[in-house]
């Protein structure tokens, strides 16, 4: 889902970057009533901070025969809204950007749109609607990120079938080709990554590190 | 319990296509958008400030960055609670 830098025309980039920034301003400051309003919330923080970090580092196989990465943020969206991980999300995304040449600062605004703002809140809307249903909690939780995960890639996909639509086939055409690169990849991935949340947020749970996660 | 059968799972998952020995170039899906967009003739107006100087150098990265989010996970795990 990384857009390399330099690899969306100017408009494309100043328009996401304009998306983008309320997000992650509007994140930081509910991020810091948080905090201060509970500060015993840190470490559950921390957590889904690193988990963002780890999962979005691994560049997995997957059975279409190419790579890619789950991205770690339906977590943290479950844990403490989505408006938290537009933060996260966008701290990971600059450090890859800045010391792995992976995404850049002209893509960030586009990237932070799909992996820390897009992808959380269709995993908390996810979550959350399957809960509203009757969904016991494991399965809310493994929908919620493996469906963010992809969501993440299919918006990525839509972003550059905008900038790059397909000289016969328009828009339409350019966003199945891009799909066909990134959301089908990712199937196995959102799989992987929505099993090892369970994991995880029942290990945070049982800790007592994050409370029921509430629906 | 549960927890080892989904880990087991999700290590299955993720193995699945090694262990299935699917042909392919096995190349990461951002870099195959990046030559999808360089084949529409579009050149990339901005370079990154830094980059990696081998792969060598960015696998190394890649590994510190999982294992940055490795030391904060097992932290908060691992803790003994007071």
């Amino acid at each position: 889902m990384h857009i390399m830098e330099g690899f969306l025309p100017v408009a494309h980039a100043v328009g996401w970057t304009a998306v983008a920034a309320p997000f992650v301003v509007l994140g930081g400051r509910t991020l810091v009533r948080t905090l201060r309003e509970h500060p015993e919330q840190r470490l559950a923080l921390g957590a889904a901070g690193a988990f963002v970090f780890v999962l979005s580092a691994l560049k997995l196989p997957s059975v279409t025969g190419s790579c890619s990465h789950p991205t770690g943020t339906g977590l943290g969206a479950m844990a403490f809204g989505p408006p938290a991980m537009a933060v996260l999300g966008t701290m990971v995304l600059l450090f890859q950007a800045l010391l792995l040449a992976h995404g850049g600062l002209t893509t960030l605004g586009a990237n932070v749109f799909s992996m820390a703002v897009a992808g959380p809140w269709v995993a908390w809307a996810v979550w959350r609607s399957s809960r509203r249903l009757g969904a016991a909690s494991a399965v809310a939780v493994f929908l919620g990120a493996a469906l963010g995960d992809l969501a993440t890639y299919v918006v990525t996909a839509g972003q550059l079938a905008l900038a790059f639509p397909d000289a016969q086939g328009g828009i339409a055409a350019a966003f199945a080709k891009f799909a066909g690169i990134f959301a089908v990849t990712q199937v196995p991935l959102a799989v992987a990554e929505g099993l090892l949340t369970v994991v995880v947020v029942n290990a945070l749970t049982a800790r007592g590190v994050i409370t029921e996660v509430r629906a | 319990m549960t927890n080892r059968i989904l880990l087991a799972m999700a290590v299955l998952v993720m193995a699945a296509p090694l262990l299935l020995g699917i042909d392919g170039e096995f190349s990461g899906s951002d870099g195959q958008a990046q030559a999808a967009i360089a084949a529409t003739g579009y050149r990339p107006w901005a370079q990154p400030l830094w980059s990696p100087p081998s792969q060598e150098v960015e696998s190394l990265l890649f590994a510190v960055q999982a294992a940055l989010g490795g030391l904060g996970l097992g932290y908060v795990l691992g803790r003994r609670r007071r």
